[in-house]
């Protein structure tokens, strides 16, 4: 390690626009009320967390723009315009041409009325050699393709905020999330970069998303539960969340004036091969003796609810009980690549806030904490693959 | 004792295997021998029927089989083919075990039409909803794609099976993700994080709708016969790219840890740049400055100068608005001297293999420095006169090659460089 964490990196700028509201204060707010916004009706048995409606307008002032996007760049513009604002950075030229982007993405949404006429078409008999080109050729419209393609919510983001600097789009799920912080971090830690816009987003309202979990039976079903209540019942709820952070470095904020929410001091990742039991809690383990001195203070993960992880992730915990966790997939739904950056924006609030936001959990596993939290653990384990850890702490 | 460090500082990043797969065949000999004999690789498609598209043809590898077939399924296996060639030639590590991260460039993964097909079958209706399709979802034989569709799961079985370390990175910058996944490598190894990496970018997915989505775009050449003459960089009558498939994987290390195992030096990353275009989802800025900016930054990253390029491995998709671009550019960049300098598209031969394109031409460059010889630009008979490019056409070329720069743009405002040498500085 030559050169890694010579520089101190702080984090600027927090945009959210989540299922509990937009912004910082809305969504401070509903923590603090245990609000959650979930819909058992619309996709049942399948539990979904609706983004709450906001006026795109005011960060994508173009319609012709919120015309070209799908609803998970629509939300992941929303949010990153938000976190510009927060940082004090929207409309600054000057920085926005060499600020740094790491977005974590999934795929679009696919146009499910076009994909059930041909399936039902095909289900009539219909299987002529060119049945299906013809009808893709017909029924697609031009411009979907670019509303599904991963690098293209970056390449919004560059249209509609004029973030200019690289452009990078991870995918892989809830991996994707912690590499886009860690590798960002990495950077402007080793002076490669100064500032950077890292994030993510999900609309969770998607029954073809719900379709590739539900292949592997991690779709919550029936009836909400949070996280850590659901042994019996597992499972993870999508949820609809853009999370979007500027980090830079303390001398590129200083010079000019920004104010720090909290340090991003460390991000660690690794993959368990997770083929026997035990691994994941290992690997945390691991991670978690990698993140720096550690002296008691919050846990904010984002468990999916979702097994066998979830249960080797409360093991884990159950040997660090002088942490006061917190499940952001109980209030938000799982938010798969955005879950990290998530965690690391709420982590950030909480610290500039001055206290962290009460628990929301019957099985007694979430506790008060008392005080204000001077280091936040953020841990992200994949329901299927991939575990990272981050350290946020206070400035003093 | 030779300098271990660039002119800035930081660890000089070698080359010491190199893998690639095309629609020309396995393996860099096989694919060196008809790149520089002017062979295409592109063919009329077979795979699936193609009644009813615009573009009949594509650069597919129909050599390598793959059961249950799956675009993504190939991609892994195209990614695994090529990582094995770099690996033996670099002789790093052990079996299953190398010692550093992966940076695997790779397309969106996505439920293919076969799976939804069969999905669709299993609900049993005639008039099927998505409800149904996702009550069918839930069947023990669909358990599989839960896997084979996560964006993570061709990076998760490389790093499996060849041990990788630490997080595995997916990544897609479009048609810029094979240059992009070698930035990450060098920049990791410039951090001094770690002394080799693992930089591979694969593309399978020549499947009916990926035709169809660039075909709506009207990117793709319509000049479906002959297949061969249908990819035609820097022509007058160039209508469009040919979808590709293959990969290209590149192992990166530290020139002091290569030279302290005697590792094959095969080349130089001596420098990368990047820098996005706000102009429009598929188009560049008119101004060019955003590719011009592009370049900038990857010769000073390198500490060059432009009289120090002696070759350019274009971009060159064949669409008429990149080729143009391209020379606008260029020019701009390297005044008089980009008129000089011969210019290649090995895109005319292998057709655009998108994310793996940045790899598989950096395998390219890396074999034109060492055998000193440029592969041609095939189907340029009808050069366009707006770019004044010395084009490689038709016939590879001798010549002396220190310093080659590659140039990859794509989609979403994607433009990455790099610059590849011989020997290190």
């Amino acid at each position: 390690m030559t050169e890694t964490n010579s520089t101190e990196v702080w984090i600027t700028g927090i945009g959210l626009a989540t299922s509990l509201g937009e912004g910082l204060d809305a969504n401070w707010n509903a923590l603090g009320a245990q609000r959650i916004n979930v819909d058992e009706t619309n996709f049942a048995p399948y539990i979904v967390h609706p983004w709450a409606p906001v006026n795109l307008d005011t960060q994508i002032p173009k319609k012709g723009d919120q015309r070209q996007m799908e609803a998970w760049q629509r939300i992941g513009t929303y949010a990153a315009g938000l976190a510009l604002d927060s940082a004090g950075v929207k409309g600054n030229k000057e920085i926005l041409g060499r600020m740094d982007m790491i977005v974590a993405a999934g795929g679009g949404e696919r146009d499910i009325a076009v994909d059930a006429s041909i399936l039902s078409a095909a289900a009539k008999g219909n299987s002529a050699p060119g049945f299906l080109n013809e009808r893709l050729m017909n029924d697609l419209r031009p411009t979907l393709f670019l509303a599904q393609l991963s690098n293209l919510l970056a390449g919004n983001i560059a249209i509609v905020h004029g973030v200019c600097g690289t452009s990078r789009t991870f995918m892989g799920e809830e991996a994707a999330g912690i590499d886009a912080a860690r590798i960002a971090l990495a950077r402007i830690a080793a002076g490669q970069s100064d500032i950077a816009l890292i994030g993510g987003s999900q609309n969770g309202e998607r029954k073809d998303l719900l379709v590739l979990y539900e292949f592997g039976g991690f779709n919550l079903k029936d009836k909400f539960a949070p996280v850590w209540a659901r042994h019996n019942h597992a499972g993870f709820a999508l949820g609809s969340a853009g999370a979007f952070l500027v980090i830079e470095s303390k001398a590129h904020a200083q010079a000019r004036g920004a104010k720090p929410y909290a340090r991003l001091s460390n991000v660690v990742a690794d993959l368990a091969q997770r083929k026997q039991p035990g691994e994941v809690k290992a690997t945390l383990e691991r991670l978690w003796s990698k993140l720096g001195k550690l002296d008691g203070g919050a846990i904010i993960t984002g468990a999916t609810g979702a097994e066998p992880v979830t249960s080797e992730e409360r093991d884990f915990l159950a040997g660090h009980r002088d942490f006061a966790v917190r499940a952001s997939g109980t209030m938000f739904g799982h938010t798969m690549e955005t879950q990290f950056p998530l965690g690391i924006g709420l982590a950030a609030l909480s610290i500039s806030r001055g206290a962290l936001f009460p628990p929301n959990d019957p099985t007694g596993l979430e506790v008060e904490m008392a005080g204000p939290p001077s280091q936040i653990v953020v841990i992200g384990a994949g329901h299927w693959r991939g575990e990272g850890m981050a350290l946020v702490e206070a400035i003093k | 004792m030779t300098a271990t460090r660039d002119k800035f500082g930081r660890p000089i990043v070698v080359v010491t295997g190199m893998g690639v797969v095309t629609s020309l065949g396995a393996g860099k000999a096989d694919n060196w021998k008809k790149l520089t004999a002017g062979e295409s690789g592109i063919r009329t498609i077979t795979r699936f029927p193609i009644d009813g598209l615009k573009t009949t043809m594509a650069g597919t590898v129909d050599f390598l089989t793959v059961e249950p077939f799956s675009s993504t399924g190939l991609t892994e296996r195209l990614a695994e083919l090529a990582t094995e060639e770099a690996l033996e030639q670099s002789g790093i590590g052990s079996k299953g075990d190398f010692p550093g991260p992966l940076f695997l460039a790779v397309a969106p993964v996505e439920v293919e039409w076969p799976q939804r097909f069969e999905l669709g079958r299993a609900t049993g209706d005639t008039e099927i909803s998505y409800e149904a399709l996702l009550r069918a979802s839930s069947k023990p034989q669909f358990n599989q794609y839960h896997r084979r569709f996560q964006f993570g799961s061709v990076a998760g079985h490389l790093a499996e099976k060849f041990g990788t370390k630490g997080s595995p990175i997916s990544l897609s910058t479009a048609c810029a993700s094979g240059a992009t996944a070698i930035q990450l490598g060098v920049e990791a190894i410039r951090r001094g994080e770690a002394d080799v990496a693992l930089c591979v970018g694969a593309e399978g997915t020549v499947n009916p709708e990926a035709m169809v989505r660039f075909s709506l775009l009207s990117a793709l050449s319509t000049r479906n016969e002959p297949p061969q003459a249908a990819s035609k960089p820097f022509s007058k009558n160039r209508d469009g790219f040919v979808m590709a498939e293959g990969a290209g994987a590149l192992v990166l290390e530290s020139y002091e840890a290569a030279t302290a195992r005697g590792a094959p030096i095969l080349g130089v990353l001596a420098g990368c740049g990047e820098l996005t275009d706000s102009f429009h989802r598929t188009r560049s800025s008119p101004d060019g400055k955003p590719i011009i900016g592009c370049m900038l930054k990857t010769l000073a990253d390198a500490g060059m100068t432009p009289e120090q390029i002696d070759h350019i491995n274009a971009h060159g998709t064949a669409t008429p608005e990149n080729d143009k671009m391209e020379y606008l550019t260029t020019s701009a960049v390297f005044g008089e001297h980009a008129t000089k300098i011969p210019v290649s598209s090995n895109k005319s031969m292998v057709g655009h293999t998108i994310s793996a394109a940045g790899a598989v031409e950096a395998v390219f460059s890396l074999l034109t420095l060492e055998h000193q010889r440029i592969p041609p630009t095939i189907n340029y008979d009808n050069p366009d006169p707006a770019i004044l490019f010395d084009v490689v056409g038709n016939k590879a070329r001798d010549a002396r090659v220190t310093a080659v720069m590659s140039n990859s743009f794509g989609f979403g405002g994607q433009n990455a460089s790099l610059i590849l040498t011989r020997e290190p500085a």
